[in-house]
């Protein structure tokens, strides 16, 4: 059996990729993309502990394994309203450069 | 006798009634007063006060067939505190029962003059509704007196002594919104306030007294303190001589002597019945009995006495010469009240208490009757000038006379009261006049008068132990028979002066007869303690409570000179006013040869003026001074506006205001503010619209928590 800190090592690295995607692209398509990322870094690291701690007899109930269901479903509603805004900004602007939204500039 | 083994005490159970029967009649007139009639309020007040000379008679009867022993009747617990007991107590001896008789016995037949001198006296004021209040006062008095006579204790004494002292000044302002002449002022109510002031510098000596009896003698009660005297057994001690010289300041004012007379001239403002019952015949002697109530302390401090008897007659001679220099009737008899209560005091400061209070008691009859006749003399002036107005002037014909009636305040003013305006009444008014005589002759000390009795027993005591005190009394005694016989001169002989006196008017039978009684008491009076073997009743009556004095025989040098003196001065008055009768606008004819002497006596030697230039001016300015410079200046101007308002001012401004508030508490808050929009104008450069970099902070966030979770 593969040993739980393999997933965790690959949860980390997906989040910080994840994570500089967020930070380093000025396309939101791309940042979505980036978000769900680490969302699934997150959920993978969720599964990964719930397996472990079933095996362990820690913890049962698949906890972790419910959790991944809430976070996917969070996520898919997340998307629609997030490109529905880009969908508006993109109509009104012309453009979904996330550097030019900067109207709340203090 | 067997009664006395029968009755233990007698009457002494009435004893409450001598006050409860006058505050009867007083409320019964007060609920009542302005329904009844006004005879039948009178007749009330006379019942309630006969009703109280009725009880002392029983009363005195009680300790006769007890052979003199004090009774007692207590009444009611009055303080208990400490060793301080004192309850309302009636004291029954024979020398307060005497005074009993005195009082309620005088009283009542005063009370039934002033029905009818009340009725007319309340027309010529034009207040009828006031006739019901003045008997209430009456019947106030005597109620009060009778507390002062019958206290078994200083301060029940005193009590009564505050009591009269107030009836006094309610009676002497009865009109207390007019002169004596009816004219709009407030003479009347200055007269009542100067009396009751004047008093009041003498009862802080008796309140002076009575602590420190109690101090001394740890006893308010008459008994245990004179027990406690008898047992000092220095004599002139400093604690015996302190209490009974602020007695006798106590005594000065409620018994006008020197130095604090000078209210009882005044107190002639009251109607006429006052003046004999109050400053005539009952409460002005309170002073003498108190005396004669503390002999026992007297007797200890001898010095004390010979201040006392000097007082006396010093005050008797100045009183009746000034006497001799007065115009209003009244007003001679006032100061010749003064100079009698002058014989009474020198008799019982000489230790002479039974000469004091036969004196007391006769003087209460004749002066009562003088007073009273002269009450029905300015009375009948008065009816004159009312018929003078209402006839004379404007007789003629109906019309104007009817207009002047109407006319309540006649345009001459009319003084009833001044001898000159009198003249000749002995036609006019025959009975009044007779009464007169009497009275006079019983003042002026001729055989076989009251009068003559009495006084010739203080001038026998004085000539045996004080000689100052004889020749002073004696010469007071001269100008008491001269005032007296200018007095009769002028009013009732000659021709009239003035209209009123042409149509006077004999007074009713309801002022007439008590004056009779009066009359026949000044006449028999003497019969009390005549100075022969045998009798001496008084004396021996008095000596149950004051102890056995002397009964001196009658002493015909000293009764012969004293009536030679009075038929010497009778002859020079009739020499100056009878023999060439005044003429109206004539000035008295004393004036011509005695020049300033009579200018003095006719201003009272100017005591009232002196009291003003030494006491109430420098009062005045010293008043004056502490309202303007102290309170005013000082206190007001410097320490209010200067130094508090400065202070607060100076507090509030500078110290609160600009220092606390504006740069203290303001300026924090100010402080804030500013350090707010400091802060906010840094910290809008962090909202810079840039996603990504709040995506940064947002990740830089949560790895400084996670990092500090992990590491902590």
């Amino acid at each position: 059996m593969i040993p739980v800190d393999y997933y965790i090592v690959l949860s980390a690295i997906l989040f910080t990729i994840g994570a500089l995607g967020v930070l380093i692209r000025r396309n939101p398509l791309i940042i979505f993309m980036s978000i769900e990322l680490m969302l699934n870094a997150a959920n993978l690291a969720f599964v990964a502990f719930g397996r472990y701690y079933e095996i362990t007899g820690q913890q049962s109930f698949y906890t972790g394994q419910i959790f991944v269901f809430f976070v996917i479903a969070v996520a898919a509603a997340e998307v629609a309203v997030g490109l529905a805004l880009i969908v508006e900004i993109f109509k009104t602007k012309k453009n979904i450069n996330i550097d030019e939204m900067n109207s709340l500039k203090g | 006798m067997h009664l006395s083994e029968t009755v233990v005490g007698g009457f002494s159970f009435l004893a409450p009634w001598l006050v409860f029967a006058p505050l009867t009649g007083l409320l019964l007139n007060l609920v009542f007063g302005r329904r009844w009639s006004e005879k039948l309020i009178g007749t009330v007040a006379s019942l309630a006060s006969g009703a109280a000379f009725v009880v002392s008679v029983l009363l005195a009867y009680s300790v006769s067939i007890n052979h003199g022993e004090v009774l007692r009747w207590r009444l009611a617990e009055w303080i208990h505190i400490g060793t301080l007991n004192l309850d309302w107590t009636f004291r029954i001896d024979s020398l307060s029962t005497t005074m009993m008789l005195v009082v309620s016995g005088v009283g009542t037949l005063i009370h039934i003059y002033a029905i009818g001198y009340m009725h007319e006296d309340v027309r010529f004021k034009h207040d009828e509704g006031r006739y019901a209040r003045f008997f209430i006062f009456l019947n106030l008095f005597i109620m009060a007196m009778m507390v002062l006579v019958s206290g078994d204790s200083y301060l029940m004494l005193f009590v009564g002594w505050e009591g009269v002292g107030l009836c006094s000044f309610l009676l002497i302002g009865f009109w207390h919104e007019m002169d004596t002449l009816g004219r709009p002022s407030w003479a009347n109510s200055d007269a009542g306030n100067k009396a009751f002031i004047v008093n009041r510098i003498g009862d802080f000596g008796f309140l002076i007294a009575v602590f420190l009896i109690f101090w001394n003698f740890n006893s308010l009660q008459f008994d245990e303190v004179f027990a406690g005297a008898r047992s000092l057994s220095v004599i002139n001690s400093p604690l015996t001589v302190a209490i009974t010289l602020f007695l006798l300041l106590g005594v000065a004012g409620k018994s006008a002597q020197i130095p604090l007379y000078i209210w009882l001239p005044d107190a002639m403002a009251g109607p006429t019945p006052v003046s004999a019952l109050i400053h005539a015949a009952t409460m002005v002697t309170a002073g003498v009995y108190l005396v004669a109530r503390s002999a026992p302390i007297y007797t200890t401090a001898p010095a004390a006495q010979y201040l006392v008897a000097m007082t006396g007659a010093v005050t008797a001679l100045f009183a009746a010469t000034i006497a001799v220099g007065q115009y209003d009737i009244k007003k001679v008899l006032a100061y010749s009240t003064i100079s009698q209560l002058g014989f009474m005091v020198a008799a019982v400061g000489m230790g002479a208490y039974t000469a004091g209070m036969f004196h007391l008691i006769t003087h209460a009859f004749f002066k009562a009757l003088l007073f009273l006749s002269a009450g029905s003399v300015i009375l009948g002036l008065e009816r004159g000038h009312h018929y003078g107005e209402a006839h004379v002037h404007h007789g003629d014909k109906g019309r104007k006379k009817k207009k002047e009636v109407a006319h309540t305040q006649p345009v001459e003013v009319f003084d009833p009261g001044d001898m000159r305006n009198m003249g000749g009444l002995r036609k006019t008014m025959p009975v009044t006049f007779w009464l007169y005589i009497i009275g006079t002759l019983a003042l002026a000390g001729i055989f076989p008068f009251a009068g003559f009795w009495s006084k010739d027993e203080i001038l026998l005591d004085a000539s045996l132990h004080f000689t100052g005190v004889y020749w002073l009394l004696s010469i007071a005694a001269f100008f008491t028979a001269f005032y007296m016989g200018r007095q009769i001169w002028l009013v009732f002989f000659g021709e009239p002066r003035h209209v009123a006196a042409v149509h006077a008017e004999e007074s009713p039978k309801v002022m007439t007869l008590p004056l009779v009684v009066l009359a026949l008491l000044s006449v028999a009076g003497g019969a009390l303690n005549l100075p022969f073997e045998g009798f001496h009743d008084l004396g021996h009556w008095l000596a149950y409570t004051l102890g056995e004095s002397e009964s001196l025989p009658l002493d015909l040098t000293i009764a012969g000179v004293s009536t030679a003196l009075a038929l010497t001065a009778i002859l020079i008055s009739w020499l100056v006013y009878g023999r060439n009768p005044l003429k109206a606008g004539q000035v008295d004819p004393l004036k011509q040869p005695l020049g300033f002497v009579f200018t003095g006596m006719e201003n009272k030697w100017f005591v009232d003026e002196g009291y003003f230039a030494v006491i109430i001016d420098p009062f005045r300015r010293l008043s004056q001074f502490v309202a303007d410079v102290i309170d005013w200046r000082f206190w007001h101007d410097f320490v209010h506006d200067t130094v508090i308002l400065g202070t607060y001012n100076w507090l509030s401004e500078v110290a609160l205001d600009r220092y606390t508030d504006q740069r203290g508490i303001d300026a924090f808050a100010n402080w804030l503010g500013t350090a707010a929009q400091w802060l906010s104008e840094k910290m809008r450069k962090l909202q810079n619209g840039f996603v990504r970099s709040y995506a940064l902070a947002v990740m830089l966030g949560a790895v400084l928590i996670l990092g500090y979770l992990i590491f902590k």
